[in-house]
């Protein structure tokens, strides 16, 4: 027994567990800080807003009065303006972006596919300030003067198409923000459509389908949900979309049917006022506006989550 | 026409499928150029409109005051510059040590759940993150300062960084870590020198990706940062930033201040390009070397 070496002569000294642990710890106190943050940031904007919370309840998200010199705050103007120029975005974005998807995966040749790629990145990275510096000095000017007036000459007689044209308007910063959410729902679907399995085409091939049939009957209804789930994750973006929708939406606090008309959003009404916010009800009511913003894109962002998560894990059939 | 047999088709049903087929093809190839055009578009009126207002002023000098024309935004490259190391403080080390934990420690159901908080808060709108600093680093410090505007860029970093900290950390082999333990090296030595600097290249990817993100974030700082006119020589102080001034010389009313809002939109883009292909030549060695 004794001529065995005791491991102490071998190995170095079993030094002490501490600053394992404590390696361990602070690693875990960090991934725990991405929990802490959403607690932070749901708490503080329920703390902000508390006093307009408690003055005007729940009448705050129906009541389309915003009057800071009568001190009377209503979201439903900004609730309006946030789903109209998202919803506009999206009927603009969901189409071209997936088309572009499946341009990217069935047809375009293969050297093709990385550039096409790279520039979409390069889109993605573009501020969105300098979108909205585009967007009013270029973009405006000509939606202004061709594409709304084209617009209200051939589709003037629907209610979304009258009144005067201003240029700054919901119609320009649903465009605005459409070209900003265009990368990310490109990107993703090209995932899901990549993730589509080739027997699936090659059955449709086999069957003699062309190949617009083939990506009809065996790539898109395979790849429907996730499809969905990356335009819902598209949503969450523009939902939250700022500083280029600020510049060109028009920014006046008004529900009209025109698309023509100026709007304000959640977002671009926070980066307005905030600074200028005069009384306290008045700045908790801007908190609010944050808080129903906050909340929205939240419950947006997890549904998008979990349609994508089904499409990976329990989609059908998967063929290696 | 009349109906095709299902069984049989005709030759006319046949061309008409394939013109059907070719049709969207056709579409499917305009789409794709229609995504791509903005890009172009942007670049275009950035470098015309920008290039002709960028001098030597624009890099040496202060904002000049209203009405009077020349100028530069030095005060707000730096700025932007200060801002982002003050994010990368805050958010680097916060990011790196929560991917250590998700790669090397994390049980799967909670790394499941920690990876769909990052999800959630990476969605969280950045004007959000300019309410909630205020709240937290400007009112009780009775001022806005450029401390609170680079803590809540970091704060953006964190999920960014911890995700793809957690990505390259899973790629590096288990053999190196195995290796090293049955030498008896602690685990913490393992993951700091064997791990992580494997990964070193990936994660400093990740971080510059993070930075190319949020260099251009304009939101956040409006409350928190606030802009400034001047050289800033206290971080307790508002602080100038290229975003933030391209924005209040966007909206102005002056013919000058758009043209040094378009200089200032072709130098931040330019900072967040070179980021980015940073960020390309470096992953291009990690494809090559492996």
């Amino acid at each position: 027994m004794s001529a065995v070496p005791t491991p102490s002569t071998i190995l170095p000294a079993p030094g002490s567990k501490v600053p394992d642990l404590a390696f361990k710890w602070v690693a875990a106190l960090a991934a725990a800080t991405i929990v802490a943050l959403i607690v932070l940031v749901g708490w503080q904007l329920y703390a902000g807003s508390r006093q307009s919370i408690a003055h005007f309840g729940l009448g705050f998200l129906w009541s389309s009065e915003w009057d800071p010199v009568q001190d009377k705050y209503g979201a439903l103007p900004f609730i309006f303006g946030t789903l109209v120029s998202s919803l506009i975005a999206l009927v603009i974005a969901v189409p071209l972006g997936v088309a572009t998807a499946l341009f990217l995966t069935e047809l375009a040749p293969l050297k093709l596919r990385q550039p096409i790629v790279m520039a979409i990145e390069m889109l993605a990275a573009v501020p969105s300030v300098i979108f909205g510096l585009w967007g009013i000095f270029i973009l405006i000017p000509w939606l202004r003067d061709h594409l709304f007036v084209w617009l209200k000459h051939t589709l003037g007689f629907l209610p979304l198409f009258q009144g005067p044209i201003y240029g700054v308007s919901m119609l320009a910063a649903g465009i605005i923000i459409a070209i900003m959410i265009l990368p990310i729902i490109t990107s993703i679907s090209r995932e899901i459509l990549r993730s589509v399995p080739n027997l699936q085409r090659e059955a449709a091939y086999a069957l003699g389908a062309t190949r617009w049939e083939v990506l009809k009957i065996a790539v898109l209804s395979y790849a429907r949900r996730g499809l969905f789930g990356a335009a819902i994750l598209g949503l969450g973006r523009a939902l939250g979309e700022t500083m280029a929708v600020t510049m060109v939406i028009g920014n006046r606090p008004q529900i009209s049917a025109s698309l023509f008309a100026p709007g304000y959003t959640l977002a671009s009404v926070i980066a307005n006022e905030f600074a200028e916010a005069t009384t306290d009800l008045y700045l908790n009511s801007l908190f609010e506006l944050g808080l129903v913003l906050l909340g929205v894109t939240i419950l947006v962002n997890i549904a998008a989550q979990l349609m994508l998560k089904s499409m990976t894990k329990g989609g059908p059939i998967k063929v290696s | 026409m009349s109906a095709p047999s299902p069984y049989l088709p005709t030759p006319g049903f046949a061309r008409w499928r394939k013109a059907k087929s070719t049709a969207v093809t056709a579409v499917l190839v305009l789409c794709a150029l229609a995504v791509i055009a903005p890009l172009f578009l942007v670049i275009y009126f950035l470098l015309v409109q920008g290039w002709s207002s960028l001098d030597l002023n624009f890099f040496t000098q202060l904002p000049k005051p209203t009405g009077e024309s020349g100028g530069g935004m030095a005060n707000a490259i730096v700025g932007t510059i200060e801002l982002l190391a003050m994010a990368s403080v805050v958010g680097v080390p916060l990011g790196i040590l929560g991917g250590i934990y998700l790669a090397e420690y994390g049980s799967d159901r909670g790394n499941d759940w920690l990876r769909f908080a990052a999800d959630v808060l990476n969605g969280v709108p950045s004007i959000v993150w300019g309410m909630v600093i205020y709240l937290v680093l400007v009112v009780p410090f009775k001022g806005f300062s450029a401390y609170a505007g680079g803590v809540a860029l970091g704060l953006m970093m964190v999920p960014l960084v911890m995700r793809t900290t957690e990505e390259v950390l899973i790629l590096v082999p288990q053999s190196y870590r195995e290796a090293a333990l049955a030498l008896g090296v602690a685990r913490w030595k393992v993951i700091m020198v064997i791990v992580v600097r494997t990964a070193l290249k990936g994660i400093a990817t990740g971080v510059i990706v993070a930075l190319a993100r949020i260099a251009g974030e304009t939101a956040p700082l409006l409350f928190t940062a606030l802009g400034n006119n001047f050289w800033n020589h206290n971080l307790k102080e508002p602080i100038a930033a290229l975003p933030l001034q391209i924005f209040a010389y966007a909206i102005s009313p002056y013919d000058d201040w758009h043209r040094q809002a378009w200089a200032g939109a072709l130098v931040l883009m330019a900072l967040i390009l070179a980021l980015n292909i940073t960020v390309r030549v470096l992953s291009r060695d990690r494809r090559k070397s492996s």
